[in-house]
């Protein structure tokens, strides 16, 4: 975020010129002059104030027993009854250790891939054909879970499918929850290691050229090559990925799992999202599975904040 | 002369090595799509005896007419599209709409307002309270229900703000401002045929999420409305036939699993070529909008 932030001042004090010239106008001047662009941001400001802030303050329901007829306000506050109803609920530490695993794992095996990916592409010197392999690459990212999820059921079935036909048994993948976070993360990886390099891509397209040719001359390697100056250029953007993910480690996709759930594969399968669905939309008891997201959120934030520290101290990089 | 002594393999070896890596890895991606597409024209026995690893067997297209002769895949389709025309449109509108005023330094309380949106990026009332006002305000069962709760997509707006800020001309911009050029006027005259490379990767964005979103519907929007992704989880994940897909079956059972089994290979097909087919086109745009929206800021 900060990137962002410090970037966004660095130009503003790049091409600040103008901007500077206009610094000494005088702010109803200025007003009179952006009225235009007020406008502009009327409907934006109005759909993100109903659909995106509203919300939020809706959240209080977390602490009530929200009825639709009494509203938000009018509803029993209940204090933290859904938290500890949630905490005392027998699946709740599987849950939540189902949650974070799962998304470490996928964070551990999904993380280097993108990396290693790139640094390869980045090297391939026929143009055309490296522009194919990052079309082919990127492809998986444009595909629907509905339908990942469906290829998923079709290769691992256990009469006929793929991977059964290759490996010449007839396991039931689905019913095994020792196989399930493997099938979660491998496909995921499948779906968006491609993806993923874009960004790392991009990085490596700024590198100066003329320290390859440095290189060639002192008879550097191709290997040599990458470790000494492709990958130093990746470091920063690695920690920031890394660092970004962290934040979010209590968000598992709550789409990928309740499509490959079933009843057999719970012991690994089941997680927060999932059930917050389940207790909210199926069962509408909006109240508790308010209090079951709101407590998956603020775990995500203290997180955030956590590695947001750290990682300023690490670097001058900082977020939000 | 120095090149000789080369530390390790030399840049030819290397360069066949890569290219032998990274056409294994393509294969592996490919693999999974060709062996779908190859089971869609298929004899589904075949499929599951381990028959078409390479090539199809028993070649047909009763899958694909099963497909287009299934209303519920056809209403699907429709509604896939519609939803996809619309909130396409509306997202890339609303992109602009806040991406344009929030690269004006001039602006007052442009910083505020950044502060604002970019929030919502980080911070949400979650599932249910979401849920709540999207049925106070009366969108179940409304197609806006998929669109509206977005709001503004955050971070492919500050990538276009960001494209307006670096990419575009920034004197032209200011010479039309000094000639007494309104802000609408730049906007509309200017910033939006100058900046038609990072729009298309933003049509391309959102028509992805759209046509690949399902459950927004699945939540908000009745099973008429369902659009294909949603209509393929009852063939993809619950395996199920319709009555009315059962009723084009003449024989038994046997050909009842069949069908089922051909609807599997041909709606995924049918569900993933349209983004398959457009997102090389803008491949190399979203490329350098993403060092321009990313690796600047």
């Amino acid at each position: 975020m900060s990137v962002r932030a410090t970037a966004a001042k660095k130009a503003g004090n790049m091409e600040g010129k103008p901007g500077q010239k206009k610094k000494g106008a005088s702010l109803a001047r200025r007003l009179r002059q952006s009225w235009q662009l007020y406008v502009m941001l009327l409907i934006p400001i109005i759909i993100t104030i109903i659909y995106k802030y509203i919300p939020m303050y809706g959240i209080q329901i977390a602490f009530r027993d929200y009825k639709a007829s009494k509203g938000y306000l009018g509803s029993e506050w209940v204090g933290l009854k859904w938290f500890q109803r949630f905490f005392s609920s027998p699946n709740c530490i599987r849950m939540i250790r189902n949650t974070v695993l799962l998304s470490l794992y996928s964070l551990l095996w999904s993380f280097p891939i993108p990396v290693i990916l790139s640094l390869a592409i980045n090297q391939l010197r026929f143009h055309r054909y490296k522009r194919v392999v990052q079309t082919v690459l990127y492809a998986p990212h444009f595909i629907s879970t509905m339908i990942i999820c469906g290829m998923l059921r079709i290769f691992l079935s256990p009469s006929g499918g793929l991977i059964n036909l290759l490996l010449g048994t007839q396991i039931d993948f689905l019913t095994q929850s020792t196989a399930f976070r493997t099938i979660y993360i491998a496909s995921g990886i499948w779906q968006d290691a491609g993806w993923g390099m874009i960004i790392y891509l991009a990085t490596l397209a700024s590198v100066d050229t003329t320290l390859y040719e440095v290189a060639k001359v002192d008879g550097a390697s191709m290997f040599q090559r990458i470790k000494n100056i492709d990958f130093p250029a990746l470091v920063p953007m690695m920690v920031l990925n890394l660092i970004m993910s962290a934040g979010g480690l209590m968000n598992v996709g709550f789409e990928k799992v309740w499509l490959l759930q079933t009843d057999l594969n719970k012991a690994t399968s089941d997680v927060i999202s999932v059930y917050v669905y389940q207790q909210g939309i199926e069962n509408a008891k909006y109240s508790y599975s308010t209090a079951i997201g709101l407590f998956n959120t603020v775990i995500n934030i203290i997180l955030l904040i956590i590695v947001n520290k750290i990682a300023s101290k690490a670097s001058d990089v900082t977020f939000v | 002369m120095k090149t000789q002594k080369l530390h390790g393999l030399s840049d030819k070896t290397s360069d066949i090595i890569l290219v032998i890596l990274c056409t294994a890895i393509m294969l592996i991606v490919l693999y999974p799509l060709f062996y779908i597409l190859i089971a869609s024209v298929s004899d589904p026995y075949d499929v599951y005896a381990g028959k078409t690893f390479f090539f199809p067997s028993g070649f047909t297209l009763d899958g694909y007419k099963a497909v287009f002769a299934d209303d519920s895949i056809l209403m699907g389709l429709l509604n896939s599209f519609k939803y996809t025309v619309v909130g396409t449109l509306f997202s890339v509108i609303m992109i602009y709409l806040t991406a344009y005023p929030l690269s004006q330094h001039n602006m007052p309380g442009r910083k505020l307002i950044s502060i604002f949106f970019i929030i919502t990026m980080y911070f949400g009332g979650g599932l249910i309270p979401t849920y709540l006002v999207v049925r106070d305000t009366g969108l179940i069962g409304n197609m806006w229900a998929l669109f509206l709760p977005g709001g503004v997509a955050v971070g492919n707006m500050i990538i276009v703000r960001n494209y307006i800020e670096h990419s575009l001309p920034g004197e032209v911009l200011e010479a039309a401002r000094i000639d007494g050029a309104g802000h609408f006027q730049i906007f509309f005259q200017m910033i939006i045929p100058l900046s038609r490379a990072i729009m298309a990767v933003m049509v391309v964005f959102s028509m992805v999420a759209y046509w690949n979103d399902w459950f927004t519907s699945l939540i908000y929007l009745t099973s008429e409305q369902a659009p294909l992704a949603l209509v393929l989880r009852s063939i993809l994940i619950q395996s199920s036939t319709t009555a009315a897909q059962a009723s084009t079956i003449s024989g038994g059972y046997a050909e009842l699993n069949k069908l089922t089994e051909m609807l599997k290979f041909c709606s995924i097909v049918v569900a993933a070529v349209p983004m398959l087919v457009v997102y090389p086109f803008v491949q190399k745009y979203f490329e350098k909008g993403f060092m321009a929206g990313a690796v600047k800021g």
